[in-house]
């Protein structure tokens, strides 16, 4: 078996004093990808913010491409290869688009041409100020913000929450993209299985911190019975993304 | 690591963005106006242009970085005793030797101090920069014999600059070297705050959460632009001591330090100009008003940054920007500019 990409094993962490996660382990391949499932407040958040390491750690270990970064700081952990882009976007309000990418750029792989080949939107946006943008937009230069960073692994927090259908098409296409046809890995966290799950490789469902489903995301698709359970009904049909 | 280029390189696209715009190079002409304006004031100008630097040091580690600093004056007088103490007690009176030994101990002087700095940040940075300069005072004030006290160090010399220009009389050459010196440094902070490093500090003002995730090592970058700021308030106060051949224990006053913070919030933080002009509004100001009110001055100038702050809260600049739209609006008419 080759050595995995990205390798979490028994991680409990949390905030304080109180542990959110608990002995979470998986295996991240090169080109691989990743659905993160869960209901609301069930750890999907926190085990992101963990592996940029963001939250306290109580145990466990994480290695990304053979290094082991359990005890490595934020900024090294970003410059490893780990290209968080949180829920909240977190654009710069008073920077250009451009100046959003460039204010973090590291002379890798992902140069300004190459991610607005792949965001053609934020070309036509480059001199707009971060408060200029629609929520689309916005995600999109997070996710561009991220991949100048030259990720190894891309971690996307409900990258589709509260965009319009027609965004949230362009936004897949675009994430189907970067895995399909630049290789890079990723971990998608997402409320609405149905939206990410023919995207990725594997899926995993969090429940109260603990891994309670680790496998092929095509076996979810295909047996809905099991969503059913861990995230409740309605969360495999209903298109429109709202929950029954 | 691999693949990781200098964050002071900046890409293609920062470098285009880095053409100076006509209205930059109108206000380059002002140093000249004053030169064939106010022949008998150069010793004046040349106390803007001085300030203006301070401004502009301040203004690259609040207005840029946003630490919040209230005792600046203590890296300017760190640079105004090492440019006096060099010809007064080593006998070189080189000007630009002394300035490279001023911006070199103030810059030491920045390095020690910014892990205190960066201990905390909003009201105890502000209080921990206001220790470091009582504490710097104090010192001075104490070790008489080595920076006269309160009766300041006397007997500072500079040979003429490149040794041909001496510092006359009329303090013209003291006006064309301080303006030269602000230019030069003015463009190196210009290319500094567009380049990918300078914008990662912006970054760092605006959400400095964030930026560690973005691969930013905050307080490493917060080090380098304090350092930094320190040895461009370093070269401000040793321009001041070549000037006036003289150093006062007042180079390292807290009025200075309030002072020059004044300025900047009266020209606009963040956008370098606002420190110049801001240095120029208030000596302007300052010197009138010290004219036609020798008494109240003090009163009058509280009343302009009450007004300033209350109704132009981004400075001169963002007022004057605002006139310009609006300005452009009348002529463009409402539909056009939207």
């Amino acid at each position: 078996m080759s050595e995995a990409l990205l390798e979490v094993e028994k991680l409990s962490a949390g905030y304080g004093d109180a542990r959110v996660l608990d002995d979470v382990s998986f295996r991240l391949d090169q080109g691989g990808s990743l659905a993160l499932l869960g209901r609301n407040g069930m750890g999907k958040t926190t085990l992101l913010t963990s592996l940029i390491g963001l939250t306290r750690r109580h145990g466990g270990r994480i290695r990304l491409a053979g290094r082991d970064l359990t005890a490595v700081p934020t900024h090294r952990r970003a410059l490893a290869g780990l290209g968080w882009v949180p829920q909240e976007r977190d654009i710069f309000p008073s920077l250009t688009v451009e100046e959003n990418l460039t204010a973090i750029a590291t002379g890798g792989a992902w140069t300004l041409d190459r991610v607005y080949d792949l965001f053609p939107r934020l070309m036509e946006r480059r001199s707009n100020m971060g408060n200029q943008l629609s929520g689309g937009e916005q995600q999109m230069l997070a996710i561009a913000r991220a991949l100048m960073l030259d990720p190894k692994v891309l971690l996307l927090d409900e990258p589709m929450e509260g965009l319009a259908p027609l965004i949230v098409q362009e936004l897949f296409r675009i994430i189907q993209r970067m895995i399909e046809r630049d290789g890079l890995a990723v971990i998608l966290v997402e409320q609405h299985a149905h939206q990410i799950l023919p995207l990725t490789r594997d899926a995993m469902i969090l429940e109260r911190g603990r891994v309670v489903y680790s496998g092929d995301s095509r076996r979810l698709i295909d047996e809905p019975a099991l969503l059913d359970r861990w995230l409740g009904v309605g969360a495999v049909e209903l298109d429109d993304g709202t929950s029954a | 690591m691999t693949g990781v280029v200098s964050p002071m390189a900046a890409p293609a696209a920062l470098r285009g963005a880095g053409a100076w715009k006509p209205a930059e190079l109108l206000f380059w002409t002002l140093p000249v106006i004053g030169w064939f304006a106010f022949p008998e004031n150069l010793p004046l100008l040349t106390q803007i242009a001085i300030t203006a630097l301070f401004a502009l040091s301040l203004d690259l580690v609040l207005g840029v970085a946003g630490m919040v600093t209230l005792g600046h004056a203590a890296f300017f007088g760190v640079g105004a005793y090492a440019a006096g103490m060099l010809p007064a007690y080593l006998g070189i009176g080189d000007p630009l030797l002394g300035l490279v030994a001023a911006a070199a101990a103030a810059a030491l002087a920045g390095a020690l101090t910014s892990p205190l700095m960066l201990r905390g940040s909003g009201l105890s940075q502000l209080m921990v920069s206001v220790g470091i300069n009582a504490m710097l005072y104090e010192a001075a004030n104490k070790a008489t014999e080595v920076t006269g006290g309160v009766d300041g160090l006397p007997g500072v010399e500079n040979t003429p600059l490149f040794g041909m220009w001496s510092f006359d009389l009329y303090g013209r050459t003291a006006y064309v070297y301080a303006v030269v010196v602000l230019l030069l440094l003015f463009w190196m902070a210009r290319r500094v705050v567009r380049s990918p490093f300078g914008v990662s500090l912006r970054g760092i003002r605006l959400n400095a959460a964030r930026m560690p995730a973005l691969g930013v090592p905050v307080n490493r970058r917060l080090a380098v632009v304090w350092t930094l700021a320190a040895a461009y308030a370093g070269v401000a106060g040793a321009l001041l001591t070549q000037t006036t051949q003289f150093v006062s224990i007042n180079v390292l006053g807290f009025d200075r330090s309030a002072e020059v913070l004044l300025i900047l919030i009266l020209g606009g933080a963040g956008h370098l100009y606002g420190a110049l002009v801001g240095a120029v509004a208030y000596m302007s100001i300052h010197h009138l008003l010290a004219d036609i009110d020798p008494e109240f001055w003090q009163f009058w100038i509280g009343l302009i940054f009450i007004v300033v702050v209350l109704f132009a809260r981004d400075g001169a600049l963002g007022a004057a920007a605002r006139i310009r739209d609006l300005i452009r609006n009348l002529i463009l008419g409402r539909g056009a500019s939207r």
